[in-house]
């Protein structure tokens, strides 16, 4: 009872500031972070990195996780991804080149907001234009991600290793500028927002059903730490994925229509998604079930 | 086959030493039906002999087959082993392709 009361609360709160133009990110925030705290005391803030295997009453799991993480298979992927980082485009650049810092370290940044382009952008958006400017035609450039998997796991393994780079970094994003702050509120707006045949928000799973299944054995991770291991490796899928492509997986397990991969509203989703986890460390690639 | 990984990974407890492999490899049934055409079935395309050796010396033969999953990863424990071992492993495939991987315990 307590709970749904609180998540009526949080809830009120998030309709409260809907039709305000100032949105406060910060204030939301904490009330995300304290409505974790307040509902798993026991789970150290730096563990929601590890997703599910952190919450109690999920101790199978993590143990099998953690087996699993002995010798993970994502590393095949992830060494097709280094290598593809690694290889030198046709004019003698690599990716590594169209980064600050030679693409290290900065992983914790993304998404961001870019005035030039007055866009979200994402880690693989950044990776896709890098590829295009340098006048390379990976299968990834042209494919429809959302239908072709072949050059979507490619981006994806691609994306691990940038992400890989910056492992144990904080997460620290910018949504101060007014564009950006926009784009949070469609973000935030999608995370509460009810849809499909279920007529499940984000928020219903992935707040208060945390720790819990759905459905039978599908165990529910708590949204805080959720972008911190993506791309990641789900047992199901057995291939290193996008973030993008479990939104998708994600919407069509509550029956409503999957929207395309690299469509705003993702990016705006997981602009949402990473700001709330502000401040963990990032942990992609990950075994994820 | 160069572009098929091969991983080993060894970890030394005590005087035992575990030896882990990860193979890149789609190990394929023969039995499921091709995505873009129903009535083709994709061909059979699976690990049949993977083999341990330390220093040279074969120490473990394996049959595999196609009931074994996807991405293979297939451990043994090595009684007495040194530090500075090498471990060769040498798989083959139905298809006549194959690959090896090396190690040496740490």
């Amino acid at each position: 009872m307590k709970k749904i009361l609180m998540l009526l609360a949080a809830l009120g709160v998030v309709a409260g500031t809907m039709p305000a133009a100032m949105a406060d990110p910060a204030s939301d925030l904490k009330q995300f972070q304290a409505f974790f705290k307040n509902k798993f005391p026991t789970v150290a803030f730096d563990e929601y990195s590890n997703g599910l295997y952190a919450l109690p009453g999920l101790e199978e799991y993590r143990e099998q996780w953690t087996i699993s993480n002995e010798f993970p298979p994502y590393e095949l992927g992830l060494s097709l991804g280094k290598k593809l980082w690694e290889t030198p485009f046709k004019n003698g650049k690599n990716f590594a080149n169209c980064f600050k810092n030679g693409g290290k370290n900065i992983a914790q940044g993304y998404p961001y907001w870019d005035e030039g382009s007055q866009k979200i952008r994402t880690a693989e958006m950044d990776l896709m234009d890098c590829a295009k400017k340098n006048g390379e035609n990976f299968s990834f450039l042209t494919a429809d991600l959302s239908k072709e998997q072949g050059p979507r796991v490619q981006l994806a393994q691609l994306t691990a290793y940038f992400y890989s780079l910056s492992q144990g970094q904080r997460v620290k994003i910018d949504v101060s500028s007014p564009g950006a702050l926009k784009a949070y509120e469609d973000g935030k707006k999608y995370w509460w927002q009810r849809r499909g045949q279920l007529n499940f928000a984000c928020a219903n799973c992935h707040m208060d059903l945390a720790g819990k299944n759905f459905g039978g054995n599908q165990p529910l991770s708590a949204a805080l730490g959720h972008t911190t291991a993506w791309p990641a490796q789900r047992l199901e899928w057995g291939r290193l994925e996008t973030i993008h492509q479990r939104y998708a997986t994600c919407n069509s397990q509550v029956r409503a229509k999957p929207f395309k991969h690299g469509s705003e509203i993702y990016n705006h989703l997981q602009l949402y998604e990473t700001y709330m986890s502000s401040g963990l460390p990032l942990t992609a690639p990950a075994m994820r079930n | 086959m160069a572009d098929i990984q091969t991983k080993i990974r060894t970890k030394t407890q005590g005087d035992v030493t575990d030896v882990l492999v990860l193979v890149d490899h789609p190990m394929e049934t023969g039995q499921r039906p091709d995505p873009k055409d129903k009535d083709k079935k994709v061909p059979a395309h699976y690990i049949q002999k993977l083999t341990f050796s330390v220093n040279g010396k074969e120490v473990v033969s394996s049959d595999l087959g196609p009931a074994v999953s996807k991405d293979p990863l297939v451990g043994i424990k090595l009684k007495g082993a040194k530090p500075g071992d090498k471990i060769q492993v040498n798989w083959s495939d139905n298809t006549g392709k194959s690959g090896s991987g090396e190690a040496t315990v740490g």
